[in-house]
């Protein structure tokens, strides 16, 4: 056992103390939500203190050099230790940063819709943090595979947060297909990995060369391991494994906001790159031409996503396919596996985060201000929520990739990739679904701010609700909600409008200074080119 | 002076033997729980001793011959690194459980009955730990016969809760009785054949006399020993008695036995099947593996969704038992390091896990006076530690890393995917763990996100006599998860051991 406080362990710590204060203030709300902002605040110096030693230009040397932080040795060479790196430090940094928002949100929205077990709800999130940083700043596979199985764990409380029998059915479909995938799957590529090369640590290159030199494995077996790992990643999304996230719908919007929009499915992609970059090594893939299949797949995902979310009319569900198609943006980025690509796919991680956590953010302060969760219910609430409209389209011109967005950026090297690689079918999927993407986008905002408000409001709601999409996710009062005490409603809670400001604002800097961000892809990729 | 350490081997044994004989005379109340946890917690201690000797030793064994009667003639007791682990095992659980089964057997058994209770549960501990250290075959079947008679009125004590206890003990005693002399007639052809009964000249000489091995007496033993055996480990589908047993029993002998008797079932069949017939004969030569290997995938998928339709919680976790012998036994059935090395040790991870739910499971049934799925809705908030241990050991049955459960399920797969041809049985052991998310999920859902029945009794948190060794054993199973390389050195030693000395 390991005692010492180093940066990275200190990052895995501080939320999980976070929490112990958290369930211990549970009486004094005041005092909870003072503690959960002043631990994530905390976090975010902790981990934004470790981006210069990232960037150091003799990074990757010291980082060949040194030992990992060994935490624990849980069989004879197998460790529990934490390394940082570029890609993991900046899912890190995204993550802790848009913690102290989210947070924020959560107070807003949690009051504004009274829930219940608020307590709960903190201090599950913290410790989803807490696994996040683990997975984030993990030193081996086995490592990651514990904390991205942790972070399943934490967050099953938060999606059945409701305990109603829907909450509870949606949860256990998302519990289902992530333990299913990687149990069966990931677990056996780790496990299938340590029999071949008894070496579960990230370095970039990969650790199977030498197996495949000697011949203890071959091309196919190594494309085997690639179909194991890749849907072993369930929460990569990856088509057909990516009904757990519609399902987490359920779960309230803070939860969609920064788990399902962010952590949760940025912990799969990031963990599909980490695992094509650190352990199969994308040289080694393309030279033994194994993984192609990935391409096809994540192009087939982005585009039927797409089409789906387009017939959605609940907007989380829109959304969560919206989700279900970006991230596999990500996966095709990295399935390139060209240098450029991977920078594209970690760019994308960062920029597809500050745009969708805004989204959600707007949705949840429509339902919390007006009780409206379906889109066909939005005719001019721009009008009387203006901030949030205004935000909510400023995220959605970050998923089309439009300047002056995130979203632009991030396309950008895609492109680029896609035409230095000569996959043509990349470059279509992307102008395809970025029309689609404007497709579903566009109409809601056009709802919002040009169409009058429906006067024969509660019919409307009603008849949408019964009809077409009868089985949403939203509670059976939203609609009665509607007409008590919320026709004349503003914007929601202040906490929950600064937040949603503060994001969309982000959005829109990263367009300008994307320096950090750029400059950890940078550092990968001279690490990949080493 | 009397020199313990020279003795330890047969103090074991005697000690638990006399001292329960003599637990009847301590009369009511709470005397013979505190004569039987002084017991056990002096065989706990004398077994840790034991495990420190054999460990300490040159050759890793430690040989005890009683009466100082040389082997051939008398009774060998004899310790390697198995045995010390598995005695190490059945004695801690043992005292844990003594302890715990103060409340339960309060609440469950007429006080009249107490010191009859522990003198039989002294007894069957006695049995146990006597199977596991004796060298001798015939030995083995006598403290079996110990074992057995003395887990079948443990059982049969139920009666006042459930009279379903009656006919459970029945049963287990029917079937039990024909593994036992099944076990009788494969030890008496041995006995024939070899003219010995120490397990080590019984080998030897196996393997020395030309042509012995193929002769149809051996094959005859061979073919007893297994079905006995698999009767006695509950191998699917000779499980047939074990749901009712533990489901009936009361708490602290359900907690006892899946966390003991079975695995000493195991036990006597790593040292039929490895020690006497070797690893050769028992898995070259016969087709055990696929035989074992076949009923044990059987018994883990089969028993893992007859498990998630039970609604009463003792019954899920029996079935839950079966699959888990399941995978000790596909475990050791592969006959190589990494799938010995994981049966082994998911011989101590089960017994922490699964010992610790049925005292969570327990401590149920002493506020609520039932285990069913009902019962325990919204427990999570009114006996937080005892649901927590229970989320925590099923955590270690699927195999959640960071629990011991994990490390087994780690060894096992690996076993699996190191024999060429095998690897489909390492699909049933992830599915297996699947199976167990499902029944395991069902009472987390209860607990913490339903709310109590309106005709619930409230309850509070059960006594502290019984969180202890709850937490020791479940706490147990989480550490042994988080740094598994000194039960690793332990049962890979174990395991190369059972492998070599063919």
């Amino acid at each position: 056992m390991h005692f010492e406080l180093s940066p990275p362990l200190l990052a895995i710590y501080i939320p999980l103390i976070g929490a112990f204060l958290i369930a211990l203030a549970g009486r004094w709300p005041n005092v909870r939500e003072a503690i959960t902002l002043i631990t994530a605040g905390v976090l975010l110096y902790v981990v934004a203190g470790l981006a210069p030693r990232v960037l150091a230009d003799d990074f990757w040397l010291a980082f060949a050099r040194s030992q990992p932080l060994r935490l624990a040795q849980v069989l004879p060479g197998v460790y529990l230790e934490l390394k940082v790196e570029p890609l993991g430090m900046l899912f890190a940094l995204i993550a802790s940063s848009l913690w102290i928002l989210n947070s924020l949100y959560s107070i807003g929205y949690m009051r504004g819709n009274k829930e219940h077990h608020q307590t709960r709800f903190y201090v599950c999130f913290a410790l989803a943090i807490s696994s996040v940083m683990g997975l984030a700043f993990a030193g081996n596979l086995f490592t990651l595979f514990v904390f991205y199985e942790l972070l399943t764990l934490t967050t099953y409380p938060l999606v059945a947060h409701k305990g109603t029998a829907e909450a509870l059915r949606s949860a256990r479909t998302y519990l289902g297909i992530l333990v299913t995938t990687s149990v069966c799957f990931l677990l056996a590529g780790i496990i299938a990995t340590w029999g071949i090369t008894h070496d579960l640590a990230f370095k970039p290159g990969g650790v199977f060369t030498q197996a495949l030199a000697s011949g203890a494995l071959t091309g196919p077996g190594l494309g085997v391991l690639f179909i194991l790992y890749m849907y072993g990643i369930g929460k990569a999304a990856l088509m057909p494994v990516h009904r757990w996230l519609p399902a987490a719908m359920v779960a309230p919007t803070p939860v969609s906001a920064l788990l399902h929009a962010v952590a949760v499915v940025k912990a799969g992609v990031f963990t599909v790159v980490k695992v094509i970059v650190y352990t199969f090594g994308p040289l080694t893939l393309v030279k033994y031409g194994q993984g192609e299949w990935l391409i096809w797949i994540a192009g087939a995902t982005i585009l039927i996503a797409s089409l789906i979310a387009l017939f959605q009319d609940n907007l989380k569900r829109r959304l969560a396919y919206s989700t279900v198609s970006q991230l596999s943006y990500v996966i095709i980025a990295a399935a390139l596996m060209s240098p450029i690509s991977i920078m594209a796919a970690t760019l994308h991680i960062a920029a597809h985060a500050f745009g969708k956590i805004t989204l959600f953010f707007a949705a949840g302060s429509i339902y919390t201000a007006a009780h409206k969760t379906e889109i066909s219910q939005l005719d001019g609430i721009g009008r009387k929520m203006p901030i949030t409209m205004a935000a909510f389209t400023i995220g959605a011109l970050s998923m089309i990739g439009l300047p002056p967005t995130a979203g632009f950026i991030s396309k950008w090297y895609m492109l680029s990739a896609a035409w230095e690689t000569d996959y043509h079918f990349v470059v279509g999927v992307i102008i395809l679904s970025t029309l689609l993407n404007a497709a579903y986008f566009l109409p809601i905002i056009y709802r919002a701010f040009f169409r009058a408000p429906a006067q024969d409001h509660h019919h409307h709601a009603q008849s949408s609700a019964d009809g077409v999409f009868g089985d949403e996710t939203h509670p059976a009062s939203a609609s009665h909600h509607a007409d008590h005490g919320h026709a004349d409603h503003g914007e929601a809670p202040w906490p929950a409008v600064v937040a949603l400001s503060c994001t969309a604002l982000a959005t829109v800097v990263f367009f300008f200074y994307s320096d950090l961000a750029i400059d950890l892809a940078h550092q990968l990729q001279k690490g990949l080119l080493r | 002076m009397f020199d313990v350490q020279a003795n330890l081997p047969v103090l074991i044994v005697t000690i638990p033997l006399i001292g329960g004989i003599l637990t009847i005379l301590t009369g009511r109340g709470w005397k013979p729980w505190a004569w039987a946890t002084l017991l056990t917690g002096t065989i706990f201690y004398l077994t840790l001793r034991l495990i420190v000797a054999v460990w300490a030793s040159k050759t890793g064994i430690v040989s005890y011959e009683l009466g100082n009667w040389p082997r051939q003639w008398g009774i060998e007791y004899r310790v390697d690194a198995l045995n010390s682990f598995i005695l190490c095992i059945v004695a801690g659980v043992g005292f844990l459980t003594t302890i715990y089964a103060k409340c339960s057997v309060e609440k469950e058994v007429p006080a009249d009955r107490n010191n009859f209770f522990y003198a039989v549960w002294v007894l069957a501990l006695c049995g146990l730990l006597g199977i596991t250290i004796t060298g001798d075959a015939f030995n083995v079947y006598v403290l079996l016969e110990i074992s057995s008679l003395t887990v079948y009125a443990l059982v049969a004590m139920g009666k006042d809760t459930h009279r379903g206890a009656l006919t459970a003990s029945l049963r287990y005693l029917i079937l039990g009785s024909v593994g036992a002399s099944f076990i009788l007639l494969g030890i008496g052809y041995l006995m024939m054949i070899t003219g010995t009964l120490n397990m080590q000249d019984m080998h030897d000489r196996l393997h020395s006399v030309p042509g012995i091995l193929q002769s149809k007496t051996v094959l005859v033993a061979f073919a007893f020993l297994v079905v006995g055996l698999g009767i006695k480990m509950a191998m699917f589908p000779l499980h047939m008695w074990l749901p009712r047993a533990y489901t009936y029993a009361p708490s602290a002998v359900s907690a006892l036995l899946s966390a003991t008797a079975t695995k000493v079932g195991v036990y006597m069949t790593f040292r039929f099947l490895f020690t006497i017939f070797g690893v050769g004969f028992s898995f070259m030569t016969m087709p055990t593996t696929w035989v074992l290997a076949l009923c044990a995938s059987a018994g883990i998928i089969v028993t893992g969704v007859t498990a998630l339709r039970q609604t009463n919680l003792k019954r899920m976790l029996a079935y839950s038992s079966v699959g888990q012998l399941g995978y000790i036994i596909l475990g050791f059935s592969l006959a190589n390091v990494n799938g010995v090395a994981g049966s082994v040790a998911h011989i101590l991870n089960h017994a922490l896990m699964k010992g610790g739910m049925f005292m969570a499971l327990g401590a149920v049934f002493y506020r609520m006076n039932r285990v069913d799925l009902r019962s325990v809705r919204g427990l999570g908030r009114r006996m937080p530690f005892t649901m927590a241990a229970f989320v925590l050991g099923g955590l270690g049955l699927i195999g959640f890393p960071l629990t011991a459960g994990f490390i087994s399920k780690w060894y096992l797969v690996q076993g699996c995917l190191d024999r060429p041809h095998m690897w489909p049985l390492a699909g049933v052991v992830l599915v297996g763990s699947l199976l167990a998310v499902v029944y395991t999920w069902r009472v987390v859902e209860a607990a913490y996100f339903q709310e109590p029945d309106p005709g619930a009794p409230p309850v509070t948190e059960a006594p502290t006599l019984m969180l202890v060794p709850m937490w020791i054993l479940i706490g147990a199973s989480v550490y042994f998860g988080i740094d598994a390389t000194g039960t690793s050195k332990i049962t890979v030693t174990a395991a190369k051991a059972l492998l070599g000395g063919s």
